[in-house]
């Protein structure tokens, strides 16, 4: 297996950067759309306790649905291809996202909050230079659940024609080639892992000044 | 000619059904220290923050430097009244530089001015600058954290500064040495007028100029250290004199 692992890799390495390159794209594409919305609406959430409700609700939904019939469920709709792949990963990424960006605001200690509009920085003031940085370790920490759940879910949108690394395993479980199956299954696996530990890294890192600070 | 910094005519607050101020009068002329003395709840804090906007009155006036609040951009006014808080309150994600800078970047000063002026400060409340500047409030102590609150109040330059119990959670050596220099501090600066919060009587008559006791949402007595020790106006601060002299006759027993 090692022998077809290191052959395909010589006759198709550019077949397999074109897959790794789709699967990223579908991903990014998909994570930043997710984020654009569920950013201010989270924030919005963390003030209204309606929004937060209807937020918690609508990601409690959709943790029941499988990503599979998700993605299916979008056919009738959008068809095949890229853009339903795409909706159905936004769409995915939203409960992470959304839960994390509430949790986030809300633990900014109402204490900051007073000491800044006592200071006298605007609505506005106090949110970028207060609440969005104090809170960014949470919503960083919900952009990495959301991709590794869009990393692994962008694997079945092969099913619906949008590409990736997908078509490898789905490929290599028709033809029953398992080193198909083992070159998108750990390329998969890899990238989630490196999604995964470049965020912790990245979370470390930028609230490394703001722990234990809360006590007098 | 004194100037009057801050008047309250008739104010009332109320949270919802509860009254906690039913009708407050006082002058405080520019450049006094005034504390303001009374146990929880009694509606000192609720006072202070009348004071720069962060809570409104239900009814009456608040004037500082004889404009009425109302009418005032909140936001302009807290810009030049400092506060500092018991709880401190620094920014966890930004140097103590960039804590004291809040208010004077926001002021749009330019850097250098900036640089000076926190230097200035620290030095003001005795940490040495090239050591302090950088560091991260989580690296201090108590004691220095809240030295860095001060420096942060008075960065722009505020003719008014008001404090919330600023000391109430440091230990009794710092907050004894926190005293006296923030008494040294008023002094320096000349002309500001400080409002400071307590429930430590012996703070209130060690800082104030003038003391103000309140009970209930009313003021029991404004009026001189000297002139409350001597005169008490009402039981109420005759009792709170009272804990006092109890610990001295305690003292008294132990030196015997």
């Amino acid at each position: 297996m090692t022998q077809q692992i290191i052959q395909y890799f010589q006759n198709n390495s550019s077949q397999y950067w074109q897959y790794v390159g789709q699967h990223l794209w579908l991903c990014t594409s998909a994570m930043l759309i997710a984020m654009v919305i569920a950013f201010p609406l989270g924030y919005l959430g963390s003030r209204n306790k309606t929004i937060a409700n209807f937020c918690t609700l609508f990601s409690q939904v959709l943790r029941i649905i499988p990503s599979l019939a998700l993605l299916f469920l979008l056919i009738p709709f959008l068809g095949t291809g890229y853009w339903p792949a795409l909706t159905a990963l936004v769409v995915l990424a939203f409960p992470p996202l959304l839960v994390n960006t509430i949790l986030g605001f809300n633990e900014v200690s109402p204490l900051y909050k007073e000491v800044g509009s006592a200071l006298g920085m605007t609505a506005q003031e106090l949110r970028r230079k207060v609440e969005i940085p104090l809170a960014l370790p949470y919503l960083l920490n919900g952009v990495k659940l959301a991709l590794v759940e869009v990393i692994a879910s962008a694997t079945l949108a092969t099913y619906i024609g949008a590409g990736g690394l997908g078509t490898l395993i789905f490929t290599g479980l028709g033809l029953y080639d398992m080193s198909y199956v083992v070159i998108g299954g750990v390329s998969v696996a890899l990238l989630s892992l490196l999604a995964m530990i470049g965020f912790d890294f990245l979370i470390s890192e930028v609230q490394k000044n703001d722990r234990n600070s809360n006590s007098v | 000619m004194t100037e009057t910094a801050i008047q309250f005519e008739h104010v009332r607050k109320s949270f919802g059904n509860e009254v906690v101020i039913p009708d407050l009068n006082f002058k405080i002329n520019q450049g006094e220290f005034i504390t303001i003395l009374g146990s929880s709840g009694c509606g000192k804090t609720t006072t202070l923050k009348m004071v720069n906007g962060l809570l409104k009155p239900s009814a009456g006036k608040i004037m500082v430097n004889s404009q009425q609040i109302s009418e005032l951009d909140l936001v302009r006014l807290r810009r030049h009244t400092g506060y500092v808080v018991q709880q401190i309150g620094l920014f966890p994600h930004i140097t103590v530089a960039e804590n004291i800078a809040v208010v004077p970047r926001m002021l749009q000063w330019d850097q250098e001015a900036i640089k000076q002026r926190v230097d200035e400060l620290l030095t003001l409340v005795q940490l040495a600058p090239a050591e302090y500047r950088d560091r991260y409030p989580k690296q201090l102590s108590g004691g220095q954290q809240q030295r860095v609150g001060v420096a942060r109040a008075l960065a722009a330059n505020p003719p008014t500064v008001l404090f919330d119990e600023p000391f109430g959670a440091l230990d009794a050596l710092t907050r004894e040495k926190l005293q006296e220099e923030i008494k040294q501090i008023h002094t320096a600066l000349q002309g500001k007028t400080f409002l400071f919060v307590t429930h430590d009587i012996n703070e209130a008559l060690f800082l104030g100029q003038r003391v103000m006791v309140m009970k209930d949402g009313r003021i029991e007595q404004f009026a001189t250290p000297t002139e409350i020790v001597s005169h008490p106006a009402t039981n109420f601060v005759r009792e709170l004199l009272g804990t006092v002299q109890q610990n001295q006759a305690l003292w008294r027993d132990f030196n015997d």
